[in-house]
């Protein structure tokens, strides 16, 4: 961490105590209030990271530092049933659960009709019941060093996602989990976290999907734990468009038992700044993670990926596919790094960054990183960075598109790559056109694909 | 229809059109050949509207317009279709939606009405016939893992689909069997009608076999060095381009 704490800093740390006192004040001492004092010590003396920190060298935090924001959700937004329903999926049954301003809405959730082996609820409701099973699981499955982010999610939860899928259980309905942010009457942060337990042989499909609306100004810090045990099967799926003024940092940490399976597919479109951060951990033979990542900016839009894979055991896989689509003066940054630990021999990661840049002022930083401590393995990493090709738009162009159609048809037809992995068929769907509404043109790219 | 005077270009200051004068009427066929590097699919791609060509001197005139300072989509819904001597694959990108697409603003340009999905997958039955492309390949990429001469089958069909009035094919023949070549020549033929011109860029007299060409041009160091009819294409089959001045 930074250690060293200036005077401004000191200010900032400020404003997250004293809503911190006010929140320890109005809850009740409970058996997980010594890890919120702890977290929060850890984040008053790292501080927030400036770009020294090598983890966050291409990503200055301080657009989120200068704002001062209200840690403590405001229950009494409400929101309008349109824009709920334009959110959830349509022609998907789900399991939904909604989230506004970081507050759980009974009225928009549903979780009727679950097996009553599995649990899901809100994380409120979890803390104060289910006091056992997350004594266990809750902040276990983060890394000891974590950043100042995690630590200050931490020491601030107020809601979010419990869920616990027992042994050989396979959900089939998709569980929706949206966070919200609605204009409120002042800049907020949120600071959802999730915890996920999946039972042995188990099988899940997960969305998180953060929206906001408008250009609303507001800070989601988010942290999803996830613990997969023996043979257990987690597709997740991450959605970021929160609004163009809002920050995002979201932090995704999954430990993998033996032959378990992750797949991450996140799509980043929103957010002024962004981070993603995904931390696994390979803890048994034969576990293997899937990471497809797609991210679009534009305009000022920075948008950071963090990907952290520590294969500690043999025969353990680990596949990254990250994709990014830059325009107008926006910032990407693909930062995934695996670590093949001592003894972790056969093991297998593959991990590839690919970029289309769509104009002169967008930049990308691109480091893939591979720290191998063991001899017998077989890891691949690359990145690139292009332009659109000229060859391609001529074609399309002789064959009578016009120019800015056939521009968008060939960017899309990039994205589309990382997409092309869903085999959730309305969820890919549903990106898909996300992704296509994004583009100029829109209507006509529709014709083409 | 087709009026190219005294045209020089360059690419990044490398002359390669050097004072080129061509003429074509509607209903012509007009056979290209030359030596590598002489020209032919730069004359091709400069008619078609590729963008990184200088035109440091002369004209072209299509259809009594300047062609020129038409985009490549505005060409090709005014008529110009250009068969490319490499098809470039273009992944994601559906075939038959390009297709269908094309046709569509090519016959909204000449205010026709659209056609409709089943309107459309008639007219593609019927094509495909003439050209015996394999069906499965329509629902691909455009030209996605396309082996060589399926590139070359998929240009010739989506010419007998747009139906244009100016069809610039450079080297389409250039690695079919005879089988193919045959067919892609059946392709052309039924499409020759009094209104279309077609330009014909290839390197064997054997294409010209089976279209009989109005006439021959040879391409040389950036300009037609001789024009005949059919018969100078069998004396450069047996001769080559030495004994020209
Ligand atoms: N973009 C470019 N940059 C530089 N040189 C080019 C470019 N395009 C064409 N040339 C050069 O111009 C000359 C003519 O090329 P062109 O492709 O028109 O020849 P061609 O007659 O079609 O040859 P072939 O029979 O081999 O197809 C060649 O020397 C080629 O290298
Ligand atoms: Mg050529």
């Amino acid at each position: 961490m930074t250690g060293f704490i200036n005077k401004k800093m000191k200010d900032i740390i400020d404003n997250y105590a004293a809503d911190f006192t006010e929140l320890q004040s109005i809850r009740k001492n409970d058996w997980f209030s010594k890890h919120r004092k702890s977290a929060f010590n850890f984040f008053k003396e790292s501080g927030f990271p400036n770009t020294k920190n090598e983890d966050w060298k291409y990503t200055d935090t301080k657009p989120i530092t200068k704002n001062v924001f209200s840690n403590i959700s405001n229950t009494n937004i409400v929101a309008r049933d349109n824009e709920v329903n334009e959110i959830i999926f349509k022609d998907l049954e789900c399991i939904n659960l909604v989230f506004i301003n970081g507050a759980y809405s009974e009225e928009y959730s549903d979780i009727k009709n679950i097996s009553d082996k599995v649990i899901i609820k809100n994380m409120a409701n979890a803390l104060v019941n289910d006091e056992n099973l997350l004594k266990e699981h809750l902040t276990q499955h983060i890394d000891q060093d974590s950043s100042s982010f995690t630590a200050l999610n931490t020491a601030f939860i107020q809601d979010g996602i419990y869920i616990n899928i027992p042994k050989d259980i396979d959900i089939e309905r998709p569980i929706n989990i949206n966070y919200i942010s609605m204009d409120g009457s002042n800049a907020f942060a949120t600071h959802p976290r999730n915890l996920i337990l999946m039972g042995e042989n188990s099988n899940a499909t997960i969305i998180e999907n953060y929206v906001g609306n408008g250009d609303s100004n507001y800070f989601t810090n988010s942290v999803t734990e996830t613990f997969l045990s023996q043979g257990a099967m987690l597709k997740h799926y991450k959605i970021q468009q929160e609004s163009f003024n809002a920050f995002h940092i979201g932090s995704l940490n999954t430990s993998l038992s033996k032959d378990s399976r992750f797949e991450s597919h996140s799509v980043s479109i929103g957010g002024a700044l962004v981070r993603n951060n995904i931390n696994a951990n390979l803890n048994g033979e034969g576990a293997e993670i899937i990471m497809n990542g797609l991210y679009m900016t534009d305009n000022a839009q920075h948008v950071d990926n963090h990907t952290h894979v520590n294969h500690l055991k043999p025969h353990t896989h680990s596949h990254q596919n990250y994709r990014g689509v830059l325009n107008g003066k926006s910032r990407g940054v693909f930062n995934g790094k695996v670590v093949v630990h001592p003894k972790a021999q056969k093991i297998e990661a593959y991990q590839n960054n690919a970029n289309l840049l769509l104009s002169d002022d967008s930049e990308i930083d691109t480091k893939p990183e591979l720290e191998i401590y063991a001899d017998d393995v077989k890891c691949t990493h690359g990145a690139t960075v292009g332009q659109l090709d000229d060859d391609m738009l001529f074609y399309l162009r002789s064959r009578a598109v016009d120019e800015q159609t056939a521009r968008s048809l060939l960017t899309y037809a990039f994205a589309d790559e990382v997409l092309n992995e869903i085999n959730f068929k309305e969820i890919k769907n549903k990106l898909e056109q996300l992704v296509i509404s994004r583009l100029p043109d829109s209507s006509l790219i529709r014709e083409y694909v | 229809m087709l009026n190219i005077k005294d045209l020089y270009t360059a690419v990044e200051n490398k002359k390669i059109l050097e004072g080129l004068n061509l003429s074509v009427n509607a209903g012509e066929v007009h056979a290209i050949m030359g030596p590598n590097g002489s020209g032919k699919s730069t004359l091709a791609n400069i008619l078609a509207g590729k963008d990184g060509y200088q035109v440091t001197q002369g004209s072209v005139t299509y259809e009594d317009k300047n062609l020129l300072e038409l985009s490549p989509e505005e060409r090709a819904r005014k008529g110009v279709f250009l068969a490319f001597q490499y098809p470039v694959e273009i992944p994601g990108v559906n075939n038959i939606y390009l297709l269908k697409a094309a046709l569509n603003a090519i016959r909204k340009h000449k205010s026709e009405p659209e056609l409709d999905a089943m309107e459309f997958m008639s007219l593609v039955k019927e094509k495909m016939k003439l050209v015996q492309m394999n069906e499965d390949l329509l629902t691909r990429s455009v030209n996605e893992g396309f082996s060589g001469g399926e590139k070359k089958r998929n240009e010739v069909f989506q010419m007998a689909i747009l139906e244009p009035k100016l069809a610039i094919l450079d080297e389409t023949d250039s690695g079919l069997d005879i089988d193919a070549l045959k067919i892609v020549a059946e392709g052309v033929n039924s499409l020759r009608n009094k209104e279309r011109a077609f330009i014909l860029v290839t390197h064997y007299q054997r294409l010209l076999n089976y279209i009989k060409p109005d006439y021959v041009h040879v391409l040389s160091k950036g300009k037609i060095i001789k024009s005949g009819g059919p018969e100078l294409a069998i004396e450069l089959e047996e001769k080559g381009y030495d004994w020209i001045h």
